[in-house]
């Protein structure tokens, strides 16, 4: 499927470090680096053109989270929002969870269209009226008035967490919510803030000890006692909190045994586990390590279903990427609203989408210059080696400064959010 | 600013490392002429370049992790999934270096070292750390886990119990007497190799294995001046304690650049991406057992003394900027 850019681009000062859409998919959340989050909304589908659907604009801005210093460690506290997760909407308000490396809050984002105008005893201004100059009295009317869209924060959820906090996630419960740093995770309730539970420590007693992490975490889809969890050394174990209240024993572990043939000192950096998400069927999962994306069936413990090669050509420069860090970049993947393609981001601005049904992939690049209103998306071509075709790209004219790390991929329409460093892209399939 | 002398510092750690000067002259009195089938002689000299070559540049990538784990952010708390990662990679470094026998070598030239050396009771801890985990690997052969990722990956809990001074300075001191420990424990050992490892090239003609050990052993022994040398400024490394970088602070005074390191500093990218294809592929290379002339080989460190010294300059200046930087 092509995807046609009616692509909508944000200049934003800080680096973009997470990308989501709400329910709907009417409104699409980032937050940065310096702790803001933007809420974009979809206009509405306008009627000259009903193939068109609408482009996203500004909804919201707001300051979410601002820098901390631990003075006991004298360090400091990162403002950037690690994570954006919107919970179901229950009212006319949004409601959505945002976090940093300490501190999760809950933020409602309302809207006031109409003000409360007459009444008695103040004045339109705010000032009070003589109560001797009121001669009548009537009933304050709703006026109609400029959309304003507020964001109060609602709960802060601080204190629980010693590391840095990497996933969270609403439970299909919509009461509790998991929030995962490198060594616990913890469960909430959405209405207590000074408690939680913790249901995973994988914290060794000597941390000297310590070889893994927790790398993401997720709740399943509909079965709120289920969650899974990802680790650095590319396992991925599936929980049952019905099973016991500190979920230390895992229900499942998925783990593919390595390849020896593909063995080096960089296997275990490579296997670590950047992201893993719930198919919407909740019958799959995906995950996202340095090279590739794997598909499990859930069922099936052993190794994944499907896995697809992100690109493969860096497999040669393990050790240039492990010397600028490049190794450690943590890609996120994401699914269509039927399951039936994912997506991930790569280098040079590049991101890659797999059909698991027709078995196709397609690379593409989100770039001002090779996406123009209205364009088709060209699909691009990495050049792994001998000679170079016309519109090829060698790897090693890769620009590994630009990396997509974070993708979103609306719940019902072919609509894509693609992060490159600074700047936002929304792609739109046009049928 | 940071990003910059991290490179920079990974780049200078490479190019003593890859000293291609070394390798010529390694080639060049392999190419004399040998009694032996030519052919024999072909791949047995192939295979030793191959391993010996794996072992300069596994040395360099264990050096560079060493570097890494130094090199955390001051303002904010590491990347514990970062640290972890890299410390799993020195593990398995240092793991496969134990079955070699290289890491037995190095540890003990690093003790012997230490052992002449005032240090200061923080450093000396951190060393014995060191020492005594590799001494139990060698009963076990088992080394038991990097002790870098004990104290600074560790943000709360046990960076806090033992906390008296103001936490930054704690932070920064732990850090800084473990990990920096560890890079030293490396330089100064692969400079102790460097007599016998040049001394060794002369043996290397004969054929029989047990006898060229026996050489082996008695020339590291024997050539205890240069070692001595390198104890000296070992010594003088790790008396400093207050900078975080402490160990890299030169006494000796700066040597004039070494052409041969300049050269290097051009080539820094391509050779980068030999390393990639050695250390991709070569880990499944079987151990050539009954070569054990290799296994000594590779456990020589590979850097001549004037451009670790010219090397150890560099560091002298980013250690200067570290301090600004850190604002002691």
């Amino acid at each position: 499927s092509c995807c046609v850019g009616d692509s909508t681009t944000l200049h934003s000062a800080d680096i973009i470090s997470t990308v989501e859409f709400n329910h709907s998919g009417e409104l699409l959340a980032t937050g940065d680096k310096g702790g803001r989050v933007v809420i974009f909304q979809q206009e509405l589908e306008s009627k000259n053109q009903p193939q068109c659907r609408g482009e996203y604009n500004v909804y919201s801005t707001f300051q979410s989270h601002e820098p901390e210093f631990d003075y006991l460690k004298s360090l400091e506290i990162e403002e950037k929002i690690n994570k954006i997760r919107w919970l179901p909407q229950k009212n006319a308000a949004q409601f959505l969870l945002s976090t940093n490396d300490k501190t999760i809050k809950l933020w409602k984002i309302s809207e006031r269209d109409k003000r409360p105008e007459g009444y008695n005893l103040k004045e339109e201004d705010g000032r009070y009226r003589d109560p001797t100059t009121v001669t009548t009295l009537r009933v304050p009317v709703f006026q109609p008035m400029d959309l304003m869209v507020e964001a109060s924060p609602r709960r802060v959820f601080a204190n629980a967490h010693t590391y840095h906090i990497n996933s969270i996630s609403v439970n299909s419960d919509c009461e509790t919510y998991l929030s995962a740093d490198d060594l616990r995770i913890n469960l909430w309730n959405l209405e207590i803030t000074d408690r939680s539970f913790n249901i995973v420590d994988i914290k060794p007693v000597n941390m000297e000890e310590l070889t893994e992490v927790i790398t993401a975490a997720e709740f399943h889809p509909n079965q709120c006692n289920t969650f899974v969890y990802s680790s650095s050394k590319g396992t991925i174990r599936l929980c049952d909190m019905r099973a016991s209240a500190l979920c230390d024993q895992h229900s499942k572990l998925f783990e593919e045994p390595e390849d020896p043939s593909n063995r080096s000192f960089f296997s275990e950096i490579i296997s670590s586990i950047s992201d893993v998400k719930f198919s919407h069927s909740g019958r799959y999962m995906m995950t996202r390590d340095y090279l590739s994306v794997k598909i499990w069936d859930l069922n099936m413990e052993s190794r994944p279903v499907e896995t697809y090669q992100v690109h493969e050509y860096l497999r040669s420069k393990l050790c240039s990427l492990y010397e600028n860090d490049c190794i450690f970049d943590k890609f996120e993947c994401c699914w269509n609203g039927n399951d039936s393609v994912v997506m991930t981001g790569s280098y040079n601005n590049f991101f890659r989408m797999f059909d698991r049904g027709y078995r196709q992939d397609v690379t593409l690049e989100a770039s001002r210059e090779s996406s123009k209103p209205r364009s088709v998306l060209k699909p691009r071509k990495v050049c792994t080696g001998g000679k170079r075709k016309k519109d090829e790209i060698s790897v090693d004219s890769l620009d590994f400064n630009k990396k997509i790390l974070h993708t979103a991929w609306h719940p019902q329409d072919n609509i894509i959010a693609v992060a490159t460093t600074n700047n936002l892209y929304i792609f739109q399939d046009k049928l | 600013m940071r990003y910059s002398y991290q490179r920079r510092t990974c780049a200078i750690a490479r190019a003593k490392m890859f000293p291609k000067g070394t390798k010529r002259k390694f080639s060049d009195s392999r190419e004399e002429p040998v009694a032996g089938g030519e052919d024999v002689n072909q791949s047995s000299l192939a295979a030793v370049r191959m391993l010996s070559s794996y072992s300069l540049q596994r040395q360099s990538l264990l050096d560079m992790s060493l570097i890494k784990l130094q090199l955390c952010h001051m303002l904010v708390e590491p990347n514990l999934c970062r640290s972890v990662l890299i410390a799993n990679t020195v593990r398995q470094i240092q793991e496969e270096m134990t079955q070699d026998g290289t890491w037995q070598i190095m540890t003990q030239a690093l003790s012997a070292a230490n052992a002449a050396a005032q240090c200061s009771a923080d450093r000396l801890v951190a060393t014995e750390v060191l020492c005594r985990q590799t001494e139990a690997a060698q009963g076990e052969q088992v080394p038991k886990p990097f002790p870098v990722v004990g104290s600074e990956g560790c943000p709360a809990e046990e960076v806090l119990e033992e906390e008296e001074e103001a936490a930054a300075a704690e932070v920064g001191m732990t850090m800084s007497t473990v990990s920096p420990q560890a890079p030293t424990s490396y330089l100064p050992g692969t400079f102790g190799m460097d007599p016998c490892w040049e001394e060794e090239e002369t043996g290397e003609d004969d054929d029989d294995d047990d006898e060229e050990e026996e050489e082996d052993s008695e020339e590291c022994g024997s050539g205890s001046e240069g070692e001595e040398r390198e104890r000296d400024s070992l010594v003088e490394d790790t008396r400093t304690a207050e900078q975080v970088f402490g160990t890299f602070e030169i006494k000796n005074p700066a040597p004039s650049p070494d052409p041969a390191l300049e050269e290097l500093f051009s080539d820094v990218d391509a050779s980068y991406y030999d390393l990639d294809t050695v250390l991709t592929g070569m880990q499944s290379v079987p151990k050539m057992g009954p070569y054990d002339l290799l296994e000594s080989l590779s456990s020589h460190g590979p850097s001549p003394l004037s451009s670790s010294t010219s090397c150890r300059s560099d560091l002298n200046e980013l250690d200067h900027i570290m301090e600004i930087i850190v604002g002691s």
